[in-house]
Order: structure tokens, then sequence, then C-alpha cells
């Protein structure tokens, strides 16, 4: 619990509409630093029409790396959870001195969301965990589709699945990746399930044919 | 067995010459077998491609995607309530951690908070079935070594959690126990009794489990220094839960990061230090002590009031993105979920703990022989409906 502890808010503006943030331990600190009298009492009214809003995130790691980075970053903290958004090009730079200089040392998780009518479709997240401080935190960075993204097996050797699962279900390709393939559909299947185009119905109707010997696996 | 690299003629009868002594018995061919997808011994539809010289394995590739549902697809076109049974199809052997995981990311999301009674139920339950999933483990481990007995002992004592979960929400395996706000069922007459019966009840068994093993010199030979894992590659490789704290590192999201009512019990992590089999074993066979404890101090102390936060019929987050994650039975469970501020996750991903401790099979079996690899596999308690999704 140490990660919202951390970052000391110089009162950021009051999310407008917060006026009871229900006592969620984590989310508290960062994101409804006025309320505090309030906090004991049971949780109520979380049907308020205006959700929180993201709040910048200060620290002394953020301090760093936008004297070093300049624009290329953006860091914001929503419901206590902190997360950069940084340009690509920066991308292997900054989860490397992450881990280096940062010890996060463990990579969570490594996955995308697809935003088809943006121009830039895919956000590519990396979920980082320290253990020495015992603090999460989000890399995000936008890509176009098409586009490549240098793979972090490098720098955590966990990001091989993880990539082969990105790339299988999104088609997002990671530079010098050892072994980049599927591993949840099969080698030969056409489409990445999970891009917003692919229906929830629709399959490789072709490779169920040649292979499963079936009409359609509907 | 598809022997791809072996030229069978070599050993063919009529090439069968006594007097050439020279001639090797095992030729140092490199041999590439397939090990499942059909294998009693991979828990399920795992295969795993072995590349062998003699016994002794040269490397390992994991074929996974058997069980590939699409879990993550499906998420965004069900609602938020729609999409909560959904997540007991993965660990199916925890599906009370799945739930609890899920709810939690919601009602995170949401900005609520589930009342105080229906933590400590969902504790309770949680416990519950940590100790019913290591017992599966435990029983099939086992089995897959050579020792047979210990799978009659656990399954016969899981049953009793099976029938408490039955007891308390009709179902025993996909319970679907939480609602998104807390849970949908009041704890039934009796709940209380039969949670402290079964405390009393188990706690000698695993006693007994850990006679017929813990010393035993099979056991031992079996396990120990089988499947060595480094503190510093199993965290490199992100590798949670009993396989990491055998490994010596003491990291528990349930005192890290406290959930739930986790942060009002005392109880322990459990390490190991050689990172092998043995140790695993031992950590897993304290931690369903520690779980008794923090049953034992939850039950004891369940509030009253209401079990249901107020949350509205219709579930729509408000616009954003949330991590959460729990310690399943098999390590870090994740969700993260982006909201559009509509009734459906605009994506929800899973972070699930048997796909990425899977990955370390790799690092874990090099150098051991095929027999291992059926250990390493087995101790690594990895349910395949999670791996695939």
């Amino acid at each position: 619990m140490a990660e919202e502890a951390k970052p000391p808010v110089p009162p950021p503006p009051p999310p407008e509409g917060e006026k009871k943030p229900a006592a969620e331990g984590r989310a508290a600190p960062a994101s409804a630093e006025p309320a505090k009298p309030a906090e004991p009492v049971k949780p109520a009214a979380p049907a308020k029409p205006a959700g929180p809003v993201p709040v910048p995130w200060m620290s002394p790691l953020v301090e760093k790396y936008k004297g070093q980075y300049g624009s290329g970053l953006d860091a914001h903290s929503y419901l206590g959870q902190n997360c950069f958004a940084v340009d690509r090009s920066l991308i292997p730079d900054i989860l490397r001195l992450l881990r280096d200089e940062e010890q996060f040392d463990y990579c969570v998780d490594i996955t995308a969301v697809h935003y088809p009518q943006r121009e830039k479709q895919f956000d590519v997240v990396w979920i980082l965990y320290s253990f020495p401080r015992n603090e999460r935190v989000r890399v995000k960075t936008q890509i176009a589709d098409g586009a490549s993204i240098p793979s972090s097996v490098s720098i955590w050797a966990t990001a091989n699945w993880l990539e082969r699962e990105v790339y299988d279900m999104f088609g997002i390709e990671f530079e010098s990746h050892p072994d980049l393939k599927r591993i949840l559909l099969p080698d030969g299947w056409k489409g990445h399930p999970l891009r917003k185009d692919y229906g929830i119905l629709q399959q490789d109707n072709e490779w169920v044919q040649i292979n499963l010997g079936i009409e359609s696996g509907q | 067995m598809n022997d791809s690299t072996h030229d069978a003629s070599n050993r063919g009868l009529s090439n069968l010459e006594l007097e050439t002594p020279e001639k090797p018995y095992l030729d140092s061919n490199e041999l590439i077998i397939n090990m499942g997808p059909q294998h009693p011994a991979t828990h399920g539809v795992l295969r795993v491609i072995l590349k062998l010289d003699g016994e002794k394995v040269l490397g390992t590739e994991c074929v996974i995607g058997y069980l590939h549902r699409g879990v993550e697809k499906i998420a965004e076109n069900r609602t938020y309530t729609m999409f909560n049974p959904y997540v007991d199809r993965m660990d199916y052997v925890a599906a009370v951690s799945n739930g609890l995981g899920y709810c939690e990311a919601v009602e995170k999301l949401m900005n609520v908070e589930a009342p105080a009674r229906a933590k400590y139920i969902r504790v309770i339950l949680t416990e519950l079935n940590r100790i019913a999933s290591h017992q599966l483990w435990l029983g099939t481990h086992a089995l897959d070594i050579g020792a047979m007995t210990p799978l009659f002992y656990t399954f016969r004592d899981r049953e009793e959690i099976l029938k408490i979960f039955e007891r308390y929400c009709g179902a025993r395996l996909t319970t679907h126990a939480f609602r998104i706000g807390g849970c949908q069922y009041e704890t039934y007459a009796g709940f209380e009794k039969d949670v402290k019966n079964f405390l009393a009840f188990v706690a000698p068994k695993i006693d007994e489990y850990e006679e017929l093993l813990t010393t035993n010199r099979i056991w031992i030979e079996r396990t120990k220094n089988v499947g060595v894992i480094s503190a510093a590659d199993a965290i490199a490789l992100g590798v949670t839960g009993p396989v990491l704290r055998a490994s010596g590192v003491k990291w528990d999201l349930r005192k890290a990061q406290p959930y739930a009512a986790y942060s009002e019990f005392n109880f322990d992590i459990p390490t190991g230090t050689n990172g092998d089999t043995y140790d695993r074993y031992l950590v897993r066979m304290a931690e369903m002590r520690q779980s008794l404890r923090i049953i034992e101090q939850a039950v004891n102390g369940i509030p009253e009031g209401p079990i249901m936060a107020k949350v509205p019929k219709i579930i729509k987050p408000p616009v954003g993105e949330i991590y959460h994650s729990i310690e399943a039975p098999k390590g870090e469970l994740g969700y993260f979920i982006v909201s559009d501020g509509s009734t459906q996750p605009y994506r929800l991903r899973v972070r699930p703990p048997s796909f990425v401790n899977l990955q370390a099979l790799d690092t874990m079996v090099r150098g051991l022989l095929v027999a291992d690899v059926v250990a390493v596999i087995g101790t690594i308690d990895i349910v395949l409906g999670e791996v695939d999704r």
C-alpha cells in the first residue's frame, strides 16, 4: 500500500463531482485529497454522473523523467494508479530506465487496446511492479496500425509470451523478439480476434474447413 | 510419440550385430517428442515438445491454446454483470478467487466498496477455495510422481469445502459466489458452524498428507533439487505465487497490497530457500495452514450489516481504466479494465498466473530427465482453462 503514500500530491484541482470518495484504500489519497473527514461512513452514492478524473501525477520520479524527455512524456494518476503516457520513440529507453534505475523489476503484464477511430489505432500497455518500492506503474504508448514496436524481452524475460499474445490477438509486431509467432491461436489462422473490427462470431472458416474437416465452427 | 529426427533403420533387427561393440547402445541423436496434448500428466490439454538427448531434456516448447475460448473478446460483448460468471471458467478449481478479483476490479473502477460483512464472507470463501485448490494440486501432483494415496485423501477432504460452497450458493465448482458490490447471498443458517467444523476437521488431515510425503524417501528423491528456479530468474520471468515464494521471495499480494479484508488478519507468508519442487510442496502445505488461520479469524469476527453496497441496477463505470490484482492460489491474478462509460467493458484483459508461470517451465526442466518434466509441470500448478482463456 505504499504506492499512493509516496507521491506527495500537492493538492491537485479537486476533481469535480467528487463529494464523497468511497473509502477505497488505494484510490483515496491521490484522487480524493480534499474529503478526508467523510471517510469512515459506509460507501454510498456511487451513482454520481461524473466519475473521477485523471489528475497529474507528481513525484520526484516524474520530475526526473520530465526533465529528461520533456513533452514526449506525460504522467497522470487515476484512482490512485499511476501511468506514464510516452511517445513511441522513447519506448525501449524508458522501460529500461524504469527497470535499471527505478527498480521496476517485475513486468506484470503487456497488453494492448484497439481504438479503430483513432489515427494511431493501438495503445500498448506495460504494467510494471517494483518489489523494493511495492509500487505499480503503467506505461502506455500509441502506435499506428501496421507499425511495430521494440520488444522488451531483453529487459524482462517474461515479455516473451506476453508479446506473443499481443501479436496473436492484435497483430502488433515486436521488433527483435526471439520467436514472434502466434501463441493461443493456430499458426495458420487469419485475423487478430481482439481487434474491434473482428466480430465475436467471426472465425477463420478456411482454416476450420481445412484442418477440422467441418463446414463451420459455429 | 512422434520420432522425427531419429533414423529408425539404424536400429532395425538386420543391423543388430553383436560383434560391433564400438557402436554405442544409446546414440546421441537428438530426439524430438511430443508430450500431450492428450496426456494425463499435463493436467489438461498442454502439449510440450521435448528435445531430448536420451532421457535428458535439452529444451522444451509449450504449445498452448487448445482450450482458447476468447474470454477477453466475450467480455467486450457482455455487460459487466453478464461477464461475471465467465471468470469462474478460467481457473475452474479456484473459481471464487477469479470472481473476487473481477468484482473488486469493477468496484474499484466504479469507486464503490463492498461492505465489511461482504468482505469477510469473501475472505472466508476465497481462503476455503485456496485450500481446495492446493488439495487438488497436491493430489494430482503426487499421483503424477507415483504416490497414489494422497489423491484419495485430498479429494475426500476437498469434498467438505465443496459442500460448504454448495450450501452457500448452490454450485460446487463454478460458484459465481460474488456480485459487483458485495455478495448475492447472505450466509445460510449454520454457515459459521460448518466452517468451524471444517477447520477442526481438516487441520489433522493436512498433517496426514504431510506424514505420507514430507519424509517419504521416494518423494524426497523425486522432488529435491528438481526443477530449481532462482529468485532472480523467477522475478525476470514474472513468476508469482507459491513458485516465487519457494525461491525465497517473501511476497504475497495479500500483505503487499492488501485487498478485501486481508489487512485485518494475522498470517505469515511461508517461503522456501532452494526454489525446488520440494520447497514448493512445503510452501503450499504451509499456505494451507495459514489459510486456516485466516478463516478462523474471519469466521469468529464476521461483522453484522449489509452484504451489498449501493450499486445501480445497471452497471456503468465512468470512463477510465483500472488494474487490480489479487493473490490467487496460483499467483497474481490481475484484471485490466478499460471503460468507455458504457455498460460493457471496452477492453478487459486478464493477467493469468498460470500462463505466466508456465513460461518458466523451460528454465526449470533443462538438463533434467523426462520423468522430472512431469513433476515440474505438476509443481508449477497450472490450470489450462486459465492458460488458454
